[in-house]
């Protein structure tokens, strides 16, 4: 007698070939979504959100796209997992390593068709990444005490990122733009101190890299227009009204008389927190909060420049650049730390004005000024800038650099195949579907291009065959070429990254036999 | 049915609404029941072992869990049928009593319920049937006492502790690192293990996740990790020998409890209270300077006032603490929770020799690690995965390997795994049944065939023929006397359990029969269900 139902309403149960088989599908169908926009020849996705105004974004990320994806396989959601991490960790990669998952899977369901138990798949791959991996740690180049050579691994690493890219077209200006801001970071991987600040107008040449910070505020009326050797007050205290902090207190008065006494109080206490203020001997405060009117007009008076509401990174970003502490007490003024700059001047960019401070003290944070035809523009063009940023950041830490264009792919594949021939057992099927889910994703670069991928991935294995090879896709030339020359390369943290994720996603995926859906939480309907 | 009469002839309601319900009685409702329990049973049956396969479930929300953990899948499945709850609870108290095994709890229950239907079938009264599985669950388990093994462990020698809790380790997806793991889990269990009581408390070993990295990354760290960071960004991030504070006061003016009212209503008033508000800010931190403290760590917020006389008086803090974290880092650091500034005194401040802010990925995620504690007896397992289901299972895991470590401290006996331990049952149990007369010999000999069930399943997850490989184990185990031999899942080409190192807890198995039979018991003393019909 069979058990009608076993669980609650709605919910389902995938077993077995099925549950295998609506993963798989899952899988490989967010792969292939992906897919088109790998290889410098990729291309971009519009993505329309549902929400009010159905803005647009046009993009060629692949942790972009698929964040903003509504899913309901259970399987793509672990893919979009592993890119959003990918991003979060490296920054770049996050389409290489869905393919590569997407890859892998669609590989094991072969196997899986031909009668291999997935857990032996799964052993197979393990071999095969391992063997991957250290085929990659042979062949790493790491000149971290060469500082020029390192630099021009930097140059190369970031041009190789934002070539596939908006910014493709003036990869070599912006890998300079990215190279010299991450330099400046002095190995920390904090990118919160470079800041990017988007101004439509212009085309994409006209960015610029300034040394100083950039603050998009404008300077309180009939303030100075410009200071130099400025000294700095970085502030977060309410200029509004001081409120009372102790709990229950309230003004209770019985005439208007009194009210105007209170009221002359207050104004009192401001005008004797302002003069505090002055008397640090500043000629610039930088408030978080809002000022109000009456001690703006005080700072004016004063001579200083007052800027209200920064927002909070702005804020730390400051305080990083000039020195200066941000303060929120203002009683003893000796001891509190002030930031310095040369000069505080009003700038423009395009049709807007910016608080410009350069000659700082500390010189690790600095600005980024985007210019481009359109928000879209700016939008993709600062993402490109950040997967740069991330990736360089990252290499400053971890110095190894591998060649790109393919190069790793067919340098893992050769030694994944190799260990497949050695290897006995069922487990040598899987590790060679390993070799093969690798080089699709040389074969997706040159597809993406419209080389002929057949043609040129048996080149390449043939040039892979030699020893010592450094040989790529040259996808300009559409041509196999000599990536040491071409200058093409990769960190290897990026890489390390993309297969040991990827093959842990794959394996996670592939050990399961069984769905089970809950039903979906009712939503009341707020129409 | 449940209408009657009294002697006037009027019905008499026993039910109310008694057409809206639905109603199964005698051996159909025994038979709806066990079937329902078998196919609970089922869907855990194929996650059992190193080659078991995991369950991917997805809650209401989306959410997707992967797991191969009997108690995480069935308490996230959504049972409706009562039977299932049953089921699902049985394998709860698995989890909150040993940790380990409950998947093997269900699939045992579920072996146990095929039999009983059999033994229904012929006309065997339920109770006997039960009563039956009671004598074969005792005689199992004194079988297990004998053929356990003591093994010796000393603080240094942990070997043993390590290939037990890798027998844990092997069936999880974390089977890539198990060693590693299993070592990180028994030395967190020995750092806080009390070897004089032989007890441990769990709750002292925290298990933190982050995304990203690699699952090797995985590291024991002796001292708390705290999922926070400086509440001023200009703060050291750094500090060596710090005395902590440890506040659940915050650095806020006071907030009576009483309900009172501060009329303001003269201009001196005004001044005077501000004042005193300014005073205030300066004295907490004057305090918690005053005893020498280092770093403030506090449970509630600060105002912006006082994060930056902390900065000023170069004074770094934590705030936003979790309770249960601060009683962690208490613990750890020997200090003392206090919850009014005025009870600060230079003994009440825990110390710890490093702590330190470590940023990850390119997000900015930090974290505090508070290191060297001056009593070790608190420790982190901090561990790194690709993803969030990898993170989370990996927890999982851990918490079963940390449990398995816990059970050995406490009771240091082991059985066979593989399926050994069932096997040997299997046939003392089966060598039992015949000096039972009655009824009962019956359900004894079919407690010997579930227990056969346990070893089945194993070798059918492996890809080996299951009758024959079962076949071939048991008569080893008889022609050598050898209760060792169980299922070679790894290939291994052993069947020898000792060479192999696979161990399993002596109270977990007792636990896991003891437990299985409870419910089979419960369940075949149900000859009525009553539920009403849908609408």
């Amino acid at each position: 007698m069979a058990v009608e139902r076993l669980f609650k309403d709605e919910a389902t149960e995938e077993k077995g070939e099925r549950a295998r088989m609506a993963s798989f599908v899952g899988a490989m169908a967010i792969a292939d979504l992906v897919k088109t926009t790998l290889g410098p020849k990729g291309m971009d996705k519009i993505l329309q959100s549902t929400g009010r105004g159905h803005s647009v974004t046009v993009t060629n990320d692949g942790a972009t796209i698929l964040k903003s994806l509504h899913i309901d396989n259970p399987a793509a959601k672990v893919l979009i997992d592993i890119s959003k991490v990918q991003d979060d960790e490296v920054g770049d990669g996050t389409t290489s390593v869905v393919v590569l998952a997407g890859e892998l899977l669609r590989e094991a369901e072969k196997l899986v068709g031909s009668k291999i138990h997935p857990m032996t798949v799964i052993s197979g791959y393990r071999m095969a990444a391992e063997c991957a991996r250290s085929a990659l740690l042979d062949r790493v180049m790491d000149n971290k005490d060469d500082a020029d050579k390192f630099r021009l691994d930097l140059m190369r690493i970031a041009m190789t990122t934002l070539s596939s890219k908006i910014l493709s077209q003036d990869k070599e200006h912006f890998a300079k733009l990215a190279v010299d801001a991450v330099m400046r970071l002095k190995g920390s991987t904090n990118l919160e101190s470079i800041q990017i600040i988007k101004k439509a107008g212009g085309s994409l040449k006209d960015s610029f890299l300034d040394e100083g910070f950039i603050l998009d505020k404008k300077i309180g009326l009939g303030q100075p227009k410009r200071i130099e050797n400025a000294n700095i007050l970085v502030a977060n205290t309410a200029m509004d009204t001081d409120k009372v902090k102790i709990y229950g207190a309230r003004v209770r008065v019985d005439s208007m008389s009194k009210v105007a006494q209170i009221e002359g109080a207050e104004k009192e206490k401001m005008r004797e927190k302002v003069q505090k203020i002055i008397g640090h001997g500043i000629n610039c405060f930088v408030n978080r909060q809002l000022i109000y009117n009456f001690p703006e007009e005080l700072f004016a008076d004063a001579g200083i420049l007052a800027i209200e509401h920064a927002d909070f990174d702005g804020i730390e970003r400051l305080a990083l650049v000039t020195g200066g502490e941000i303060a929120s007490t203002f009683d003893n003024p000796e001891s509190v730390k002030l930031g310095h700059c040369k000069l505080i001047e009003e700038i423009m960019i395009g049709e807007d004005r910016l608080i410009h401070f350069s000659g700082v003290e500390m010189g690790q944070a600095c600005t980024i000024v985007l210019r481009g035809a359109s928000f879209h523009v700016l939008d993709e063009a600062e993402r490109s800038l950040h997967d740069a940023l991330c990736v360089l950041s990252q290499t400053v830490n971890d110095s190894r650099v591998l060649l790109g264009g393919g190069w790793p792919e067919m340098v893992m594949a050769k030694a994944v195949d190799e260990l497949a021939r050695k290897t006995p057992g069922k487990k040598s099927h899987a590790i060679e579907a390993f070799s093969r889910a690798l080089l699709a994703i040389p074969t997706t670069i040159a597809d993406n291009a419209g080389l002929d991928s057949a043609e040129l991935i048996a080149q390449l294995r043939a040039e892979h065959h030699k020893e010592e090879s450094n040989a790529g896709i040259d996808v300009i030339t559409g041509s196999v070429g000599d990536m040491a020359e071409l200058g093409i390369s990769e960190a290897f943290k990026v890489k390390q990254a993309v297969l040991l994720s990827a093959t842990e996603a794959a394996e996670m995926i592939l050990r399961v036999d069984e769905i089970i859906t809950c039903a979906p939480r009712r939503r009341e309907d707020r129409m | 049915m449940a209408l009657a009469f009294d002697e006037y002839g009027r019905p008499f309601i026993i039910l109310r609404e008694q057409e809206s319900k639905s109603r199964l009685r005698g051996l159909d409702a025994q038979k709806a029941n066990i079937s329902a329990g078998v196919a609970v049973a089922r869907i855990l049956r194929t996650s059992l072992g190193p080659k078991g396969m995991d369950k991917m479930l997805q809650s209401p929300d989306g959410d997707i869990t992967i797991t191969n953990d009997g108690a995480t899948i069935l308490e996230q499945m959504d049972v409706d049928n009562q039977i299932g709850k049953l089921m699902v609870e049985l394998s709860r108290s698995q989890d909150y009593e040993i940790g380990d095994g409950t998947t093997g709890v269900v699939v045992m229950a579920g072996a146990l319920l095929e039999q009983a239907e059999r033994l229904l079938e012929r006309g065997i009264h339920p109770i006997r049937v039960a009563e039956g599985y009671e004598i074969a669950s005792k005689i199992a388990v004194d079988h297990l006492q004998q053929i356990s093994h003591k093994f010796e462990f000393t603080a240094t020698h942990i070997e043993p502790l390590v290939q037990t809790c890798m027998t844990t380790l092997s069936s999880k997806i974390v089977n890539r690192c198990k060693r590693s793991l299993a070592e990180i889990a028994v030395k967190a269990v020995m750092a806080v293990a009390d070897l004089e009581r032989k007890d441990v408390n769990l709750d002292l070993i925290k298990v933190e996740g982050k995304v990203g990295g690699k699952l090797e990354d995985t590291e024991l760290i002796y001292g708390i990790l705290v999922d926070k960071d400086m509440s001023h960004p200009q703060m050291p991030k750094q500090i060596e020998d710090a005395k902590i504070a440890i506040l659940t006061c915050p650095f806020e003016p006071p907030k009576p409890k009483t309900k009172h009212k501060v009329d303001i209503d003269t201009v001196e008033k005004f001044q005077t209270l501000r004042q005193q508000e300014q005073k205030y800010f300066d004295d907490m931190v004057q305090q918690c300077k005053d005893v020498g403290a280092t770093l403030v760590i506090c449970q509630w917020g600060f105002d912006d006032e006082a994060n930056h006389l902390l900065m000023h008086r170069n004074l770094p803090a934590v705030r936003w603490v979790g309770g249960v974290e601060l009683e962690l880092i208490a613990i750890a650091t020997g200090g003392r929770i206090v919850p009014r500034f005025q009870e600060l005194t230079p003994e009440k401040l825990g110390k710890a020799g490093l702590v330190r802010e470590k940023a990850f990925g390119t997000t900015k995620d930090r974290m505090l690690y508070i290191e060297h504690c001056a009593n070790s007896r608190a420790v982190t397992v901090f561990i790194r995965g690709g993803n969030k289901m990898m993170i989370e299972e990996t927890k999982r895991s851990i918490h079963d390997a940390l449990c398995v470590a816990r059970n050995l401290i406490r009771n240091n006996s082991i059985v066979y795994g593989g399926g050994a331990a069932e096997i040997s049952c299997s046939i003392a149990v089966e060598a039992a049944a015949d000096k039972y007369p009655g009824v009962e010999q019956y359900a004894v000999r079919a407690f010997a065939d579930a227990l056969d069930s346990v070893p089945m399943a194993l070798a059918e997850n492996s890809g080996l023929q299951p009758i024959e490989t079962l076949s071939a184990v048991k008569s080893q185990q008889i022609k050598e006397n050898n209760p060792c031999c169980g299922i070679d899942c790894n290939d291994a080409g052993t069947t020898d359990m000792r060479e192999q190192n696979v161990f399993e807890t002596l109270i977990g198995k007792q636990q896991q029969l003891l437990l299985a039979t409870q419910v089979v018991k419960m369940i075949l003393k149900i000859d009525d269900v009553i539920s009403p019909t849908e609408y």
